[in-house]
């Protein structure tokens, strides 16, 4: 509880957490506040904002600017929070095997956590999406696949802190199975900089799917800002609010989430905040 | 200084070793992802062949069966990966039926163009990020800690890509100072030295907007890293020797703060170069990037492999530059302790 009331004192963190809320809200409603398909021709093309009934114009196709960005609010968000439970489930699992049982398992999984590092991890998203066909599923698994080495090394480094500690040791001397120890001895004592970093995480989730939804490689069938950026892009020179709008709308969500982590930051690990 | 103490036969015992360590990382990198490319090739939807020819649905059947007994499709997986393997290790990266070209010889052509880009905004990053850090963490105060807080909360959060996008919209499209696509005005004849500039021009907005966010990230490590070093004792020592300010920033400073920036320079240089793909996308800049952007609208897989694999070898050269610059400017620590 005093958690939530030191998070609730924290002023960054709860714009972020009330500019998130608008956006969850802006994504939930989205059926409603715009009932058309956002693919749908609701007018001429090439409409400026503020023309009648389309608040922030229309692009090429006289699809509503405004409708693209409340319903791409729902896939921003959506493949955004999997996607990082898919990167925590990977991330995690390596980094507690390899905090935990430390030695030759530790080196074995370190290395391949270093090798998910060096390369390219954007490119490695862009081969499995195309490789494995544009659905949202394959996005998800794509951003998982190359989002997780950071979660692994924090998990492994917490293992390793609590793992000589004596309540651990005195599991472990009970005879408590290892999976036991782990996840019911050692997690819930680390969970809060996984917590942490997992929310930032989000964030640069969302900035992936964009980059690949911008490519070209989102799902042909969901409206997303970074599908929108992109198919703007050549007609910047004529109509610049195509792609302005769905870009500040990454950016304020992104900013959100980034700023709600930094707020748990500060509140769940007062002793190492402000040292990032 | 206590590096003096390593005689040079140690010292370049150790180069080698290190050199060594390096060869064999880049080995296991290349040959990790070859693995993988291949194993992708087999995952995908579909027949291998057709993946290989870039082609779906409706294909040539001769191609396809000349296809199968040219990669052995029908020998078992690890024959196939051996010999896939051995092609990757004699620089033989396949062939795009797409483009009707070797695939090396569609990157060699677009090498230049990426490596360009990337080592200007990594520089530009670098450089400007432990410049402008040094000016902030010499002179701490208020204002600037908060402007540079600001400023990098902001380009976080940036897609890079719109970020390249705003630019062209303010530097091309509203000011007309500068170039929003290309690599070079095409049509006009010049001289060497007309043409490099004309490059440079067109360079500025793509390295600019790749280079930003790593900029603010840098410059803030550095501030914070300024910090804590002004306050350690050899600074101490250096001011009560009487040394001039200017020399104990830039002799004793800078150098040891510099570190952890090279560092996380050399974790991120995976990102950077990820990063340039999209860039190069938003301003045509005809680079690997590009060339990922059309096989991806043709579905030209040879190319996208081979591309992967040359980026990561671009990533493991910038991780062996970060590795010496580090070397060369790190007091302390003698080659070998490093890697």
């Amino acid at each position: 509880m005093s958690t939530l009331k030191s998070f609730l004192r924290h002023p960054t963190g709860m714009i972020g957490l009330f500019v998130l809320l608008a956006v969850v809200i802006l994504a939930v409603s989205a059926p409603w506040l715009f009932p058309d398909d956002p693919w749908d021709m609701v007018g001429a093309p090439f409409q400026p904002p503020l023309s009648e009934g389309l608040w922030l114009g229309s692009d090429m196709l006289g699809r509503d600017v405004a409708a693209g960005i409340a319903h791409g609010a729902r896939i921003s968000l959506i493949i955004g929070v999997i996607s990082t439970l898919t990167s925590l489930i990977i991330g995690v699992t390596i980094g507690a095997t390899a905090g935990y049982f430390g030695g030759k398992v530790d080196e074995v999984m370190m290395r391949i956590t270093e090798l998910f590092q060096t390369i390219p991890g954007f490119i490695l998203a862009i081969l499995l999406v195309a490789t494995l066909g544009p659905k949202i599923s394959n996005v998800i698994f794509a951003i998982g696949i190359v989002s997780w080495p950071p979660l692994a090394r924090l998990t492994r480094a917490e293992f390793m802190r609590l793992r000589g500690r004596e309540f651990v040791q005195a599991a472990v001397c009970q005879g408590q199975r290892p999976l036991t120890v782990v996840l019911r001895r050692i997690l819930p004592n680390a969970i809060s900089p996984i917590i942490v970093t997992g929310s930032l995480a989000v964030a640069s989730a969302i900035l992936i799917e964009s980059a690949l939804s911008f490519m070209g490689l989102g799902d042909p069938n969901l409206m997303s800002w970074g599908f929108m950026i992109g198919a703007a892009r050549t007609v910047i020179r004529q109509a610049w609010w195509m792609s302005v709008f769905p870009g500040l709308a990454i950016l304020l969500t992104v900013l959100a989430i980034n700023l709600v982590g930094e707020g748990l930051n500060d509140t769940l690990n007062p002793r190492i905040s402000r040292k990032r | 200084m206590t590096s003096a103490s390593i005689n040079s036969g140690g010292r370049v015992f150790a180069v080698a070793l290190a050199l060594a360590g390096w060869f064999v990382k880049f080995v296991a990198v290349v040959l990790v992802i070859a693995t993988f490319n291949f194993i992708l090739v087999h995952a995908a939807p579909g027949d291998p062949a057709q993946v290989i020819a870039g082609q779906s649905g409706a294909s040539d059947e001769k191609l396809l069966a000349q296809l199968r007994a040219e990669y052995g499709l029908d020998k078992p997986y690890p024959i196939q990966l051996a010999n896939y393997l051995k092609r990757v290790v004699t620089l033989d990266l396949g062939y795009s039926y797409r483009q009707q070209r070797t695939v090396a010889s569609l990157i060699l052509e677009r090498l230049p163009a990426t490596l360009l880009l990337t080592a200007t905004a990594f520089t530009l990053a670098l450089l400007s990020g432990i410049i402008l850090g040094t000016l902030a963490g010499v002179r701490a105060g208020k204002w600037s800690d908060t402007l540079l807080t600001i400023v990098s909360l902001l380009l976080y959060a940036t897609p890079v890509f719109w970020l390249g996008l705003m630019l062209v919209l303010l530097f091309s499209v509203q000011l007309d100072w500068l170039p929003a696509f290309g690599y070079v005005t095409i049509g006009v004849p010049m001289t060497t030295l007309q043409r490099m500039g004309d490059i440079g021009m067109h360079l500025i907005l793509p390295a600019v907007s790749l280079a930003a966010v790593y900029l603010a990230i840098y410059t803030r490590l550095m501030r914070s890293s300024v910090l804590d070093v002004t306050h350690q004792d050899f600074i101490k020592t250096a001011k009560a020797k009487g040394l001039k300010q200017g020399r104990i920033i830039i002799r004793h400073i800078l150098r040891n703060a510099m570190l952890p920036i090279v560092t996380v320079a050399g974790m991120q240089a995976g990102a950077l170069v990820g990063g340039a793909v999209v860039i190069e996308t938003v301003f045509a800049w005809p680079g690997l990037g590009r060339l990922i952007y059309d096989a991806l609208l043709q579905r030209d897989y040879p190319v996208l492999l081979g591309v992967f694999l040359v980026m990561s070898v671009i990533v493991i050269a910038l991780n062996l530059l970060t590795d010496t610059i580090y070397r060369v400017i790190d007091p302390r620590v003698s080659v070998r302790a490093a890697s």
